[in-house]
């Protein structure tokens, strides 16, 4: 903030007139110009006789960063990074592994839905054409059971006609005997009276 | 009379702490190596302390040492290559000790390092060092066509020529002049302001209405010098990134 001696030196014998700090400001520059001669007076950043110490010093730490750098910060980083990209790189494949994975799973399930359905549908079918079948035997087989006992109902009741028939004949010639022998007193042949009988029956 | 005016040249000045000389050359521990040393300390400290944990996932300190390197990776890999990334510490060490050695010095009272002239033409010339060394290492005489740019017709050759070798030549001046000039002219800039500010403050009632002009000027100084603190680093590391290509591939242009 104050000016070194020599700066105050050369100040006050150069800048005697001005007291604003805007033509103080100014009067440093010609100042340094004028100075430029005066050895620790010099224009700082020219002072030559800084530099062999500036030079030290800044190899030193510059030197010591560049290692440090070098040999352990930038190393870091870049695994850091390397590792970060890896674990990216590795968690983007497993996702899509995971994906196709899903979409497999997918596909499996609607290929097992469709042949389920498929077996299904010839499961119904089978059954219904099956029902289908025993109902047609069922009936088929009733229909047969009851016409068999229908035709030998028939049979009965013909058999039981002719033979009722049958009777009727030797019913009818032993009352035209019964008749005749009434009536005539007198004994006809039993072949006489069949023969009348079947052709009065006719 | 002068002893109590604000002198913006003073903060330059170079004082011993610890005088040391080795065969009569002054090597004296000063407040600029103090400021070095503290540069060394902060820059590494950092990157060093927030990467510490290798967080998978980084905080914002970690993101911040993670974020200048790809920075400075991208930075190299564009200007010179893949073939650059072999000197990525060396563009990577300079951008940070520069970058810290500038925001330090926005600190008040603070000593900026790289304000003096022989600091950033010790840089520049470790630069051109190495892109030298390098390139006549790599490529032999063949480093020579570095001067030789193709496509040029033969007998405008001698004056190209000559234009490059002065172009080249003037590398470490204006490398080190540009970062030398601007921290050295923002650091003035902003203390006269500043100081017009107490100059003023002291005139009574009408000085201090009069100061707060003065005041906002070196507010806003204040936020363009960040800028420039971190623009010159930034300048810095993408010139020697050009060199360093030239260094690589010496008929690239």
């Amino acid at each position: 903030m104050f000016v070194t001696a020599a700066y105050a030196q050369s100040t006050t014998t150069e800048g005697a007139e001005t007291h604003d700090a805007a033509a103080g400001e100014v009067h440093t520059e010609t100042g340094v110009a004028h100075e430029g001669g005066h050895g620790s007076g010099v224009f700082p950043p020219f002072d030559s006789s800084t530099f062999a110490s500036q030079l030290l010093w800044l190899a030193i730490s510059f030197g010591l960063f560049y290692l440090l750098m070098s040999k352990v910060v930038m190393p870091r980083i870049g695994s850091i990074l390397e590792t970060r990209h890896d674990t990216i790189a590795r968690d983007l494949d497993d996702a899509a592994r995971s994906k196709a994975e899903a979409d497999a799973a997918v596909a499996a399930y609607e290929q097992e839905l469709a042949t389920a359905r498929a077996k299904g549908n010839v499961i119904a079918s089978t059954a219904r054409e099956a029902a289908k079948a025993k109902a047609a035997a069922d009936r088929t087989a009733v229909e047969t059971s009851l016409n068999d006992k229908i035709s030998a109902a028939e049979a009965r009741i013909a058999d039981i006609k002719a033979k009722a028939l049958a009777d009727v004949g030797s019913i009818a010639e032993e009352t035209a005997t019964a008749v005749v022998e009434q009536l005539i007193g007198g004994k006809v042949s039993k072949a006489e009276i069949a023969s009348a009988v079947k052709a009065s029956a006719k | 009379m002068a002893g109590d005016k604000v002198d913006p040249v003073h903060q330059f000045v170079v004082n011993k702490i610890v005088p040391i000389e080795i065969g009569g050359i002054d090597f004296s521990f000063t407040n600029a190596s103090l400021f070095m040393v503290a540069t060394l300390a902060v820059a590494a400290g950092f990157l060093y302390f927030t990467t510490s944990t290798r967080s998978l996932v980084p905080g914002r300190l970690q993101s911040v040492s993670e974020l200048s390197y790809e920075f400075i990776a991208s930075m190299l890999r564009e200007g010179a290559g893949s073939h650059g990334m072999k000197f990525f510490p060396m563009v990577f060490s300079l951008f940070m000790f520069i970058l810290t050695a500038n925001m330090l010095g926005m600190v008040p009272y603070f000593f900026t390092i790289t304000s003096q002239i022989i600091v950033t033409f010790a840089l520049a010339i470790f630069v051109i060092g190495t892109v030298l060394v390098y390139g006549f290492y790599k490529h032999g005489l063949g480093f020579l066509n570095v001067f030789v740019p193709s496509g040029v017709p033969g007998i405008l050759l001698p004056l190209v020529i000559s234009i490059e070798i002065i172009s080249f030549l003037s590398r470490p001046i204006s490398l080190s002049v540009r970062l030398f000039a601007n921290m050295l002219a923002g650091h003035i800039t902003l203390k006269v302001f500043a100081g017009f500010v107490a100059s003023l403050g002291t005139l009574g009632a009408l000085g201090i209405g009069g100061a707060v002009l003065p005041l906002i000027m070196t507010v806003a100084l204040t936020g363009l010098e960040f800028l420039v603190a971190f623009l010159q680093a930034y300048v810095f590391a993408v010139l020697t990134c050009m060199y360093l290509n030239d260094a690589v591939h010496p008929g690239g242009h």
